[in-house]
């Protein structure tokens, strides 16, 4: 069955500036994958019940305690740039 | 002349007071330092895995059962993607379709007009980090970065959607309004407009009156009190009515209210923004909140404040004064407590609606950080009462309690405002009054009654305000009239 994605609209939802041939390579691996799951979407599933997850867990939660959060100086130091106690980054255009 | 009418939907963000994050251990501390309270998980470093807390999952389930919603056996959690840079996953954790809680309402009024507000859904997400833009010139537009604080990312985050039920833009006041009350009346927030914990985004659009079909709709958003909510959407309707009269058409976009102009702006095209590509969260494992929990979630609600509004007015309180009380929740705390310690109802109302509330805001202060508890409420009452105190004096009295001087009895001897309702111990203040102006005596003799007034004036003056009024009256009177 074929599949059709519009692969320039990914990229743009994915903020990835791709070049036309770079989106015709991805383009069709994504459709490889996608058919792939067509594939699977076609096997006889009648008596099987649905499945969100699969682990056979719900509800795994855990206490509202409060534990010890990183040092910031580390944690700065890992970004490419900060500014006084903040993480500095590019303005996103046309927003604000 | 077309008859144009509001659809109004309000979609409410309200943060969980839980101790910890939505995800992971770090402290919900909305005064801490910048970029301290954040770990692996809420900075999404590579390989960190959420747990959700269980409390938040109480608190929104909490809400749900207040709203009256239907509370879902089965839910997920989905991931919400976008690109901003307050999100660090580039998604939000969230939940699509199947979210927590479906199908509620909210009862409202508007001068005395009822109406039912539906809930479509109330669904659990986490927040996002804070971003200041242009820090260097105050001014968003200058500025060629942002700079990030993600102290608030991960923070329980509940989202109530209304249907769009709400009419006008007092309605939409007062579902606001009433939201915010339940809220707090559940004790999971501290719902805060001005604080950001709770914020109201509303989608607005307008049709003419009869049609069945909306119209295409605006989200304005940074409404940060409930006045602003009612200014913007009032302005937003007539902005769209302006719009469709000029044979404009309206986009469908979110618009920025800006309060200093009075205005809406647009913000952003929605239709490229809302591709959010949601997908099931594989690191969450799926909830199950079953018979028992639900059972347990409704049988632990505590009244509501319509309920409660409802009960004081019935108990013969001015449904001006219960709409005060159950506002403030502790205020009807503590009239409920001295209540059932016998004191009078109007009394205590009246107090706690007059004097209580004129000092707490007068000093800034919560009624926690008072001295006056409900068997001072009480004492007073019985003081009044046995007329050992005027009412004047009662207000004066309440005043210096709620100032931590001690109980009333302790204060009215330690300030010397006890009322002198022993006869004889007014007898010759009277005495003393009316052998200084016979005059008046000559009048009332002779049967004018209106210098009464001056001579108990001039009584609580020699008193200083300690007589009791109705008891000199009365002497007055024997005095004048006995012969």
């Amino acid at each position: 069955m074929p599949v059709e994605i519009d692969i320039a609209k990914v990229a743009k939802l994915a903020r990835l500036a791709l070049s036309p041939e770079k989106l015709e390579e991805y383009g069709a691996q994504l459709v490889d994958i996608l058919e792939h799951a067509e594939r699977v979407g076609g096997l006889p599933t009648e008596g099987v019940p649905p499945t969100s997850h699969p682990l056979p867990m719900t509800n795994a939660f855990r206490a509202d305690e409060v534990r010890p959060s990183l040092d910031r100086d580390e944690v700065l130091e890992q970004a490419p740039q900060s500014e006084g106690p903040y993480f500095r980054v590019p303005r996103i255009l046309g927003e604000t | 002349m077309t008859n144009w009418e509001a659809v109004i939907g309000i979609e409410t963000h309200v943060e969980l007071q839980t101790r910890s994050k939505m995800f992971c251990g770090c402290e919900v501390n909305f005064s801490a330092d910048p970029n301290t309270t954040v770990c692996p998980v809420c900075l999404a470093l590579p390989g960190a895995l959420p747990v959700p807390n269980e409390e938040a999952i109480e608190g929104i389930l909490k809400i749900g059962a207040a709203l009256d919603c239907e509370l879902v056996e089965s839910s997920l959690f989905h991931r919400k993607n976008y690109f901003y840079p307050d999100l660090p996953k580039n998604y939000q954790i969230s939940q699509y379709d199947v979210p927590l809680c479906v199908d509620g309402h909210i009862d409202i009024d508007v001068d005395g007009e009822e109406a039912r507000v539906g809930i479509t859904r109330v669904h659990m997400e986490e927040d996002t980090g804070k971003s200041l833009h242009g820090s260097d010139t105050g001014r968003i537009h200058d500025a060629d970065h942002s700079l990030l604080d993600f102290n608030r990312s991960g923070v329980p985050l509940v989202e109530i959607v209304s249907e769009p039920d709400i009419r006008s833009p007092e309605q939409a006041r007062a579902y606001a309004a009433e939201l915010q009350r339940v809220v707090r009346a559940l004790g999971v927030s501290d719902v805060r407009l001005e604080e950001g914990s709770v914020r109201f985004d509303a989608n607005i659009s307008v049709r003419p009156a009869g049609q069945a079909e909306f119209g295409t709709r605006t989200e304005v958003k940074n409404m940060n009190s409930l006045r602003s909510l009612q200014r913007a959407i009032a302005y937003e309707i007539q902005r769209q009515i302006g719009v469709i009269e000029g044979n404009g058409e309206i986009v469908q976009e979110t618009r920025h209210w800006n309060e200093d102009s009075g205005a809406t702006s647009s913000m952003r095209s929605k239709e490229e923004s809302e591709d959010y590509r949601y997908f099931q969260e594989p690191d969450l494992v799926p909830l199950h909140v079953d018979g028992e929990w639900r059972d347990r979630v409704f049988a632990g609600l505590p009244e509501l404040p319509s309920a409660r509004r409802k009960r004081i007015v019935a108990a013969g309180v001015e449904p001006q004064a219960a709409a005060t009380l159950v506002e403030a929740g502790d205020l009807a705390d503590l009239f409920d407590h001295a209540v059932s310690l016998g004191a009078d109802r109007k009394q205590i109302a009246n107090w706690l609606t007059g004097e209580v509330v004129a000092h707490l805001r007068r000093n800034e202060v919560a009624l926690a950080d008072t001295g006056l508890s409900a068997a001072h409420l009480n004492e007073l009452g019985s003081l009044v009462g046995e007329g050992a105190l005027s009412s004047t004096a009662a207000k004066e009295v309440l005043g210096h309690v709620l100032s931590g001087e001690g109980s009333p009895r302790e204060v009215a001897a330690a300030r010397d405002l006890t009322q002198i309702s022993d006869q004889t111990a007014l007898d010759a203040e009277v005495d003393a009054v009316l052998a200084a102006n016979p005059d008046v005596v000559e009048r009332l003799r002779s049967g004018d009654m209106k210098p009464i007034g001056f001579v108990v004036g001039q009584v609580m003056k020699a008193t200083r305000g300690k007589a009791d009024p109705k008891l000199v009256s009365e002497l007055v009177r024997s005095k004048t009239q006995g012969d």
